[in-house]
């Protein structure tokens, strides 16, 4: 250990006793390990739980993806015989596989995934703070995320919907014939709503109260500082969502006709209110993601974030920003006048996106990228999320958007953001504090292997559809023209490729959980908190409450803690000729 | 009745309340609470927003309608009552705040115990003179109006079953609002029956305090929006 560092976290050797066990040590005989996990308040094992059901979810939405993209391998069509041919479900189970997948992905996978999993484990550890703010809450908020996602599989078990994951009205009241799920899917929405703003509220006030003294704003790492804007939307937002679908639900019930022509209600202001929400929502998925990146950059470059209060404050600006610009889900459904001031605000979205990137790059400049599994995920984030950030400028644009819209342009650009971005981001943290949060390494060749899949899997599937879209292929059809017969084939075979990779991260985790190397504190040489503790944590997270004595990327000033100086030698004093400036 | 007696031995709750574990101190778990209720007063905010949105586009298409429907389905003064029993208790709810920083016990109990009859009054106010006889009459949203109006007196337009609509769901989710807040006040009532709350400690009746004002807050605006313009 270097007499640079300058936390107080101690080896060990002291304490009181049994709370200096890992959090992952068993309770006692497996029921007694069950209850004790069922009924735990320890910010980490909530965040465990959470990290291994949003991935049982992502296979699942994967599932259906598998399915619809199997579907348009080939177009069906009649032949000469009048058979159909081509054709593997019947379009009515296409328009349930695509709604499921969607709905699957945003609600139970995305949007929960990286703050509940990653920043319920990690925040508090950050922070140096012993659990969040309010620990019985965010137990609540885990049973109510269980609660939601066990009542929108029951609306699934129950056939599914086919309403598309936007519940348009009135399709969604009177046009489908699956009253009851739309019932229970909008319900369960409503419920995993609830557990979104418990989850954002604990964390706003945990950041705000719970600190370790001497860590002002400017020294949180930059993860807090988007979870911190993450959470803010995550409250700010999703009541909106709440009282829309709980209208919606309403609706179902009773038919009250708030959003229903018919009856003299409106279903443009549903539309109104579901994108005032779902807006920001995609802000929820990307801030997190962006949040990864800082700290996978700055740590696998060794090199001090460039940028940081750019950094910080671009999250808050994209958090502001994100609640203005809903209107531009709506180009086809508002005035000129409305489209004008939407479009252009949209725009401004780009901005604190693009100095983000830019910081990034920076950052990379003249640093020593090591090029592991986080670090090539941090590589993939930034081309990828690039090319789904651009072709969002297209679709601000009101002229090409008219043309665009319900495309598989709008396709190819939001998964370019969420599973380019948001995924990708996912994936690279999930690596990254992997040896943290288990205190096993993982596979490194093998994880490369898998990024290759993934990475090139990803675009292959989605690169072809910016192609098909701008030709006029329009999404949620279960067939097409024959001339883009090749199209959707190159893309299927992609998704194939993101099975293989994905299936290689899988069995490599299991593999790590069953027999990987035990893990040191700081595998990466990292200066935030967590690295300071114990690989895994235990129960109470630090030994002694940490001090703050340097900054979370002072990479040229500190060796990080529990890392040999001969690996993080720090750079040679400046020349007294080079210091003038 | 005011402290407890100096010659009982064992201290009372409030007095030696000690934080949870991972504060650093009892003020930081007080404002740590309120910040929090605070943030979730801000989400009623917006799903009450939500339904005054929805109001007001729909009023915007069918302005003579729903100025028409309110005068005729809604008697201003059964609203007014009950806007007056809420503002009662939302004062006694501050007055309990006021109680248990002065560590009067008395006080603390009956003003809780009036603020949660107040709330008790004004949901039996709404469900009687209110629901009870619209449901009777057929002045029900959406699809189930069913309301004929007395012949010759008052014609019901299409527009006035949306209208309908937006009283039904924004009263009926304020009042469950109010019930929740009931439940709350008699748990505070019961905590305060068991000297749960003195002045070092009164974080419960704080926070239950600035959520029943909240709930009178979107009654004193659904009340004229709906009854009176
Ligand atoms: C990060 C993970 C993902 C997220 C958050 C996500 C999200 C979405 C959303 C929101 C939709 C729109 C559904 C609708 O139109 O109602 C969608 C559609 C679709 N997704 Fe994904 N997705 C993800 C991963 C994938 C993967 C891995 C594949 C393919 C292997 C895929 C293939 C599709 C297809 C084919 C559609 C249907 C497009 C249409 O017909 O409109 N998605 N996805
Ligand atoms: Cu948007």
């Amino acid at each position: 250990m270097s007499t640079t560092n300058a936390t107080s976290t101690g080896n060990d050797s002291h304490g009181d006793g049994h709370h200096d066990v890992s959090y992952l040590h068993p309770k006692g005989p497996l029921w007694v390990t069950l209850w004790d996990w069922a009924t735990t308040i320890d910010h980490k094992k909530i965040g465990v739980m959470y990290m291994f059901a949003t991935t049982f979810m992502f296979f699942l939405g994967g599932v259906f993806a598998l399915a619809v993209r199997a579907e348009l391998f080939m177009p069906t069509q009649v032949n000469e015989a009048g058979e159909i041919v081509g054709q593997l479900f019947a379009n009515n189970i296409y328009n349930r596989m695509f709604t499921l997948h969607g709905v699957v992905m945003v609600f139970l996978f995305i949007i929960p995934a990286i703050p509940a999993a990653f920043g319920n484990f990690l925040l508090p550890l950050m922070l140096g703070a012993k659990d969040v703010a309010f620990p019985r809450l965010n137990l609540l908020s885990w049973y109510v995320y269980l609660l939601g996602a066990g009542v929108a599989i029951i609306a699934l078990l129950g056939g599914g919907i086919d309403t598309g994951w936007t519940f348009y009205t009135p399709y969604s009241i009177t046009g489908t014939e699956m009253h009851r799920q739309v019932f229970l899917m909008t319900m369960g929405a409503f419920i995993l709503g609830f557990s979104s703003i418990f989850t954002g509220l604990n964390f706003v006030v945990t950041v705000h109260k719970l600190r370790a003294p001497g860590m002002g704003w400017f020294d949180m790492p930059l993860f807090v500082w988007a979870i911190y804007a993450t959470s803010l939307i995550q409250v700010l937002a999703t009541p909106v969502l709440g009282i829309t679908v709980l209208l919606l639900a309403i609706e179902q019930a009773f038919h009250v006709g708030i959003f229903d022509p018919a009856l003299g209600g409106d279903p443009v202001l549903f539309m109104h209110f579901f994108w005032f929400y779902s807006h920001p929502a995609v802000y929820i998925m990307i801030l997190p993601g962006m949040g990864i990146m800082s700290e996978l950059i700055a740590v696998h470059a060794r090199k001090r974030i460039f940028g940081y209060k750019a950094i910080a404050f671009s999250s808050l600006g994209i958090a502001a920003v994100s609640f203005i610009v809903w209107g531009h889900h709506l180009f086809t459904a508002q005035t000129a006048m409305a489209n004008a001031i939407f479009s252009a605000l949209t725009f401004f979205v780009a901005i604190p996106s693009a100095i983000k990137v830019f910081n990034w790059v920076a950052t990379l400049y003249k640093s020593g990228i090591v090029f592991n599994t986080p670090m090539l995920y941090a590589l993939g984030f930034m081309f990828t999320f690039t090319i789904g950030g651009v072709t969002g400028l297209f679709l601000a644009t009101i002229a090409t958007d008219i043309n665009l819209h319900d495309t598989y342009f709008v396709v190819a650009h939001f998964h370019y953001v969420m599973m380019g971005g948001a995924g990708i981001a996912l994936f690279g943290g999930m690596h990254h504090w992997w040896p943290k949060m288990f205190g096993k390494m993982y596979n490194e060749k093998a994880g490369i292997a898998g990024f290759i899949f993934v990475f090139i899997g990803f675009n292959t599937t989605f690169f072809i559809q910016f192609l098909m879209g701008s030709q006029g292929m329009p999404r949620r059809y279960a067939t097409y023209v024959p001339e883009f017969t090749i199209y959707h084939q190159i893309s299927t075979v992609g998704s194939w490729l993101l099975l293989i990779g994905f299936l290689i991260h899988l069995f490599n985790f299991i593999a790590s959980l069953r027999n990987g190397k035990p893990a040191p504190r700081n595998p990466w040489g990292g200066l935030t908190l967590e690295w300071t503790t114990d690989a895994p944590p235990i129960e109470h997270n630090f030994h002694h409450e940490p001090v703050i004595h340097h900054g979370p990327y002072d990479f040229e000033d500190v060796v990080p803690p529990f890392c040999d100086e001969k690996d993080y030698p720090l750079p040679a004093p400046l020349k007294p000729s080079d210091k003038k400036h | 009745m005011t402290t407890a007696s100096p010659t009982s031995s064992k201290p009372l709750y409030h007095e030696t309340y000690k934080h949870q574990e991972h504060w650093r101190n009892n003020e930081d778990e007080f404002e740590g609470a309120k910040l929090g209720v605070w943030l979730f007063l801000t989400t009623e905010i917006l799903l009450f927003s939500g339904m005054f949105c929805g109001y007001a586009i729909l009023r915007f298409f069918y302005l003579d309608d729903f100025t028409a429907a309110s005068s005729h389905y809604l008697n201003w003064k059964i609203g007014a009552l009950n806007t007056g029993v809420l503002l009662i208790s939302s004062f006694t709810v501050a007055m309990s705040v006021r109680a248990s920083q002065l560590n009067k016990q008395g006080q603390l109990m009956i003003n809780l115990l009036i603020s949660a009859i107040c709330g008790v009054i004004f949901l039996v106010v709404k469900l009687g003179w209110e629901y009870g006889p619209k449901i009777e009459k057929g002045e029900l949203p959406g699809a189930m109006f069913a309301y004929g109006g007395h012949a010759g007196e008052y014609i019901p337009s299409t527009s006035d079953p949306v209208f309908l609509s937006i009283y039904w769901v924004a009263t009926a989710i304020h009042g469950f609002h109010v019930l929740i807040g009931v439940v709350l006040l008699l748990w505070l009532a019961w905590r305060a029956g068991k000297k749960h709350f003195g002045p070092k400690h009164y974080t419960a009746v704080e926070n239950v305090g600035l959520y029943w004002h909240l709930v009178d807050l979107v009654w004193i605006f659904l009340f004229p929006l709906l009854y009176l313009v």
